[in-house]
């Protein structure tokens, strides 16, 4: 009897982030469960996204700008400010939570097989759907400083928006996979994210590094994707609406791609590690 | 036509002791691997058999037997050290009825979120809700968050989801004991239908009457390998008598 062997799957091996994208309907109630159970019993449900940008746009304009004066060197520095403080946002949220997906999803982890890849995936979509909030708040605070934009600059604003959720998807997969074996993961990873406000131009400008750091340290700086997509934004959405000189990053565009190209090299990674740990994922976790 | 599912050599061994720190974990390593990080223990090893399409086969043995492993593996859920598994078409896992289930979620969003989980279209969902619901019996309670129904509920809204994804392959492990009398002889028809459409089923249970009532073939489990294998009845037997 000719058995046709190509017929027979094994179980448990996927094709990965493409299992995702084939069962994105999966995909996408998961995060809807997510975003359902993190608003539950509250009364202004995902409305809190909007608040929270909100007050702290408000308390950064008034602590940073007005206390401290730390904007005084650049010009509508609130703005300059806000444009990177949600990129860091929306990067932290998506890492830190796509970290502890795996864990967090034990009970389904050990139990059924489906692609693992779904979690820290559904992880930076809750995190791009709380960033959407925080860029109405930026878009309404660029507005009413003259914003006008061309559309190169909104692209690499997009641009900048996919550096970071690819970044954010690869090192979710990498760190996710490895804090199932050691949940120090988690604990390192919160510990990136308090520094990496400080690796990228947010609360100060990119030409103080220049003045301090010798050439090789500002190419590494420079191509931390996250500093790339702070850039983007600051020049899509910060940049036409200063009205007096300021020196941006040479080659923004240049840059971005360079940026989309570390953010790809990082998933790839992430993904590759991920495959590799997945099988004792449920064993494990 | 071939088996359903073929295991071959199949080998499976844990780890006893997961907990370790990072510390622990450089030291060990820094020492150059010197002796085991974990004891292990061989769960399942050895075993081989093929389950034919449509059949309906039983995993038999006791406590610690590996049964629950075995379908694990079969599922895909862990991976075998050692030997392959290959099943043929869509294998739906029963592995804990309502794994899966979210209590925070209403039962309606439940449905369609263990529906997809267990490997369904949101197409397939849509045609087959009302039928997952009316088998439940739960009609009016499935707009309330899940975590207000008592457990009964929650069985047969979880079994019903799990029956109706229409799997090539149904894996189910210990879950027959849901519900009361009544709901228990529907989810036996329920089963026994799938079976009659041509479905290939897996069952894991220590209800020995049940099975010899609704498997064809069991396979005895001990100590992690196959120690008997033939027609349900004299499967249960054979367990009986070193019972």
């Amino acid at each position: 009897m000719a058995t046709s062997t190509d017929t027979y799957a094994v179980p448990g091996v996927g094709a990965g982030l493409l299992d995702v994208y084939r069962r994105r309907y999966l995909l996408k109630l998961i995060v809807r469960k997510e975003l359902r159970v993190r608003y539950r019993g509250s009364v202004l449900g995902l409305a809190w996204s909007y608040v929270k940008p909100l007050v702290q746009y408000v308390v950064l304009f008034f602590a940073l700008g007005i206390v401290l004066r730390v904007g005084d060197q650049i010009p509508n520095y609130a703005l300059y400010m806000f444009s990177g403080v949600i990129v860091i946002n929306f990067f932290s949220e998506a890492f830190s939570n796509a970290t502890r997906s795996i864990v967090s999803n034990a009970a389904l982890v050990k139990k059924i097989y489906l692609p693992r890849e779904l979690f820290p995936v559904a992880s930076v979509w809750v995190a791009a759907v709380h960033f959407l909030p925080q860029l109405v708040v930026l878009l309404a605070a660029a507005l009413l400083t003259g914003w006008h934009p061309d559309v190169l600059q909104l692209i690499g604003a997009a641009l900048g928006f996919v550096i970071v959720a690819v970044t954010a998807t690869g090192l979710g997969l990498l760190a996710g996979a490895i804090n199932v074996f050691f949940r120090d993961a988690e604990n390192i990873v919160d510990m990136l994210m308090m520094i990496v406000t400080w690796t990228s131009p947010v609360l100060y400008d990119w030409t103080m590094i220049r003045r301090l750091a010798p050439e090789w340290v500002l190419v590494i700086y420079q191509l931390n994707p996250i500093t790339v997509a702070v850039e983007l934004f600051h020049w899509a959405f910060w940049y036409p609406t200063v009205n007096r000189p300021v020196e941006l990053p040479p080659h923004l565009m240049w840059t971005g791609l360079l940026g989309l190209g570390m953010a790809a090299l990082f998933l790839i990674i992430g993904q590759l590690v991920f495959r590799r740990l997945e099988g004792h994922f449920a064993q494990e976790v | 036509m071939g088996a359903a599912v073929i295991v071959k050599d199949l080998k499976k061994t844990f780890n006893l002791r997961h907990s370790h720190s990072l510390k622990e974990t450089l030291v060990w390593l820094v020492k150059g691997r010197k002796g085991d990080l974990t004891k292990r223990f061989d769960a399942l090893h050895d075993v081989s058999f093929e389950i034919q399409p449509g059949e309906t086969v039983a995993l038999l043995g006791f406590n610690g037997s590996g049964k629950s492993t075995l379908l694990k593996l079969i599922s895909g859920v862990i991976l075998p050290d050692k030997g392959t598994v290959r099943t043929k078409g869509r294998v739906a896992g029963l592995i804990e009825v309502g794994a899966g289930f979210h209590p925070d979620l209403s039962g309606r969003e439940n449905v369609f979120l263990n529906a997809a989980i267990l490997g369904m279209t949101e197409q397939e969902i849509n045609e087959k809700f009302e039928e997952i619901v009316a088998f439940s019996e739960i009609e009016q309670f499935i707009d309330t968050e899940v975590k207000f129904y008592s457990s009964g509920m929650f069985l047969r809204l979880a079994f019903a989801v799990a029956v109706h994804t229409q799997p090539d392959i149904f894996l189910v492990d210990e879950i027959l004991a849901v519900g009361d009398e009544p709901f228990q002889r529907k989810c036996l028809a329920k089963i026994k239908q799938l079976s009659d459409e041509g479905r290939t089923l897996v069952v894991v249970s220590h209800d020995l009457d049940m099975i010899s009532r609704i498997c064809d073939r069991g396979v005895v489990l001990s100590s992690g390998t196959v120690q008997f294998e033939g027609p349900a009845d004299q499967a249960v037997a054979w367990l009986r008598e070193r019972n």
